[in-house]
């Protein structure tokens, strides 16, 4: 066999694999061990008691509604920053990785006063009847704001390298603006969109820091699901917060495998 | 015809974009969105903290609790981040230069601390470590303490910061090849050399743009280090658990004053990345436009 001419393949994956073992691997399978140890009946039961599904409503759901605003909303922005000059867009531009900047205690202390009662948003919602803090609804508002750069930043590159030749085609060919969107644009950023949307969807899932403040922590109605596992590590009940947290994990799995399956299909649209 | 030309192109313009009261709107609507949800929240934090004057804003962050929460978040950032830095550039190393088995497993594997909630992040370091967790008794009796304790915040803010950097340099690195390491290798140089004089120059906005990231994330992170943490006020609370207490204790002027900090962290961390890929995005226009120079005759 003909010596490999780069060196250091033994240094760095053995470094690499060494670390990720200690850091990643070990410490999760650490985690379902410990959440099998309850045996079948009794993992079942925890993770299907009536507080926990309650917990998993709210959390997938605010999760799924942030996702979608951040969807509608994400790819409208894409496409302003992306086709149409204004002024400040640059800065505009830099301001939408806010959320994964700005650390998610400070957002959650942010948006709990902005909407509180006599916050600026939250005053005026509340005289029209809206409570935004304390309800589902200030959930679906923190886990919006942590999912907003995503949509956006997946859109942004696939639109920009679109070849303006097929609108102008789609045109030339009698398509009007809004079907050219429809047959042409639309299913070239569909694959992008969709990551975009499932990247937003994980993260808000198990989001903790930018909602505990708005949430109220209120059992079965505004109690998320790492919130209970959080209280149930508090009552020194390691094996339900494990088993708790392994629900979570492969839910995030399977996030995970879909997500890598939208972004080959990304990839070969583009490509094809 | 020359005015035929005109209607054409005017038609092709009309058809390729939109008419220029919706593009307002969409602008329109698109800015609102954002300023709603993100400069207001922003702004407020700025606000608040200065709601009861420069002088309770000064207090609160010389408080000696808040000054022993900065210190710690400092430290925890500062051994997290290095040590990410040199798994990032093995991991791509190792990744983007070799072929072998399980090399998807490995990516997969880097990529899951950003699909596991903080809380889990936390929790599975209390599982091994904690006074009930599997190696708790023996580190008691070796008089070692992680969880609610330094090291285990150290411990969760490295996990959730695990793949920041190796995420930003794999792709960078295989977009480049071996080609340049290789020529360096058959001139004689040795495999450090190479790496310090090749391939580390070639990546370092890369490496720089995931250590910005990484940063950001360790000294923000909240829940993983909440769990960890035990909140004992002067020893394990970083600067965002630091805020929590305050503002579940009503100390609201103090809690965003601290909360300021971060945001302006946050700010420069959006700064520094804008910059950085204006740079990058220069030096790559240039070397395309030196590559199309060398190619004339």
């Amino acid at each position: 066999m003909a010596k490999r001419v780069i060196p250091g393949f033994g240094l760095s994956l053995g470094f690499a694999t060494f670390y990720t073992s200690l850091i990643v691997f070990i410490p999760l399978a650490a985690l379902f061990a410990k959440g099998l140890s309850l045996g079948g009946a009794d993992l079942w039961r925890v993770v299907s008691d009536p507080q926990a599904l309650a917990s998993y409503k709210l959390s997938f759901g605010a999760a799924l509604a942030g996702a979608l605003i951040n969807l509608l909303f994400g790819g409208l922005v894409a496409w302003v920053l992306v086709r149409y000059a204004f002024p400040g867009k640059r800065i505009v531009d830099a301001l939408v990785d806010l959320p994964f900047a700005l650390p998610t205690a400070v957002a959650g202390i942010a948006l709990t006063e902005l909407y509180g009662r006599n916050g600026w948003f939250g005053a005026p919602l509340g005289e029209l009847g809206l409570k935004v803090a304390y309800t589902p609804i200030g959930v679906t508002v923190a886990l919006t704001f942590i999912g907003l750069p995503f949509v956006v930043r997946t859109v942004q590159p696939v639109l920009a390298g679109l070849d303006r030749e097929l609108e102008e085609a789609a045109a030339s060919l009698g398509a009007d603006r809004w079907q050219t969107f429809r047959r042409v644009l639309f299913p070239a950023l569909l694959p992008a969109a969709l990551t975009g949307f499932a990247l937003a969807f994980a993260r808000a899932v198990g989001e903790y820091g930018s909602v505990v403040f708005i949430s109220g922590n209120m059992p079965f109605r505004t109690e998320i699901t790492p919130l209970l596992i959080y209280s149930k590590l508090e009552q020194y009940d390691y094996a339900a917060a494990s088993a708790l947290g392994m629900v979570m994990l492969l839910f995030s799995f399977v996030l995970l495998l879909l997500i890598n399956g939208l972004q080959f299909w990304t990839v070969k649209r583009a490509g094809g | 015809m020359a005015t035929l030309e005109i209607n054409v192109s005017r038609v092709t313009e009309r058809a390729v974009s939109e008419a220029p009261w919706l593009r307002r709107l969409l602008v329109g609507i698109a800015l609102v969105f954002l300023l709603a949800f993100l400069l207001v929240p922003l702004f407020l934090v700025f606000r608040e903290a200065f709601s009861q004057g420069a002088r309770v804003y000064l207090a609160a962050l010389s408080n000696p609790d808040a000054r022993h929460a900065i210190k710690l978040t400092l430290t925890a950032a500062a051994v997290a981040v290095p040590l990410n830095v040199i798994f990032g550039l093995a991991a791509a190393w190792a990744i983007s230069k070799f072929r072998f088995r399980g090399k998807q497993v490995m990516i997969t594997l880097i990529d899951l601390p950003f699909a596991v909630s903080p809380v889990i992040a936390g929790l599975i370091y209390v599982l091994l470590f904690g006074s009930r967790g599997w190696l708790g008794p023996w580190l008691e009796n070796n008089g070692l303490h992680i969880i609610y304790a330094v090291p285990g915040i150290v411990l969760a803010t490295v996990f959730v910061t695990f793949p920041f950097v190796a995420r930003e340099l794999i792709p960078v690195m295989q977009e480049q090849g071996v080609t340049h390491e290789e020529a360096a290798l058959t001139l004689g140089a040795g495999g450090w050399q190479t790496f310090w004089r090749v391939t580390l120059p070639s990546v370092k906005w890369g490496l720089l743009y995931g250590v910005i990231l990484c940063n950001a994330r360790a000294m923000g992170e909240f829940g993983a280090v909440s769990v960890v943490s035990g909140h004992i006020r002067g020893k394990t609370n970083t600067l965002p658990l630091h805020v929590e207490i305050l503002y579940n204790e009503y100390e609201f002027a103090a809690a965003f004053a601290c909360a300021s900090l971060l945001a302006l962290l946050a700010v420069a961390t959006l700064i520094a990345k804008s910059a950085l890929e204006y740079k990058h995005q220069r030096d790559r226009e240039r070397s395309l436009r030196a590559a199309a120079r060398q190619e004339e005759p």
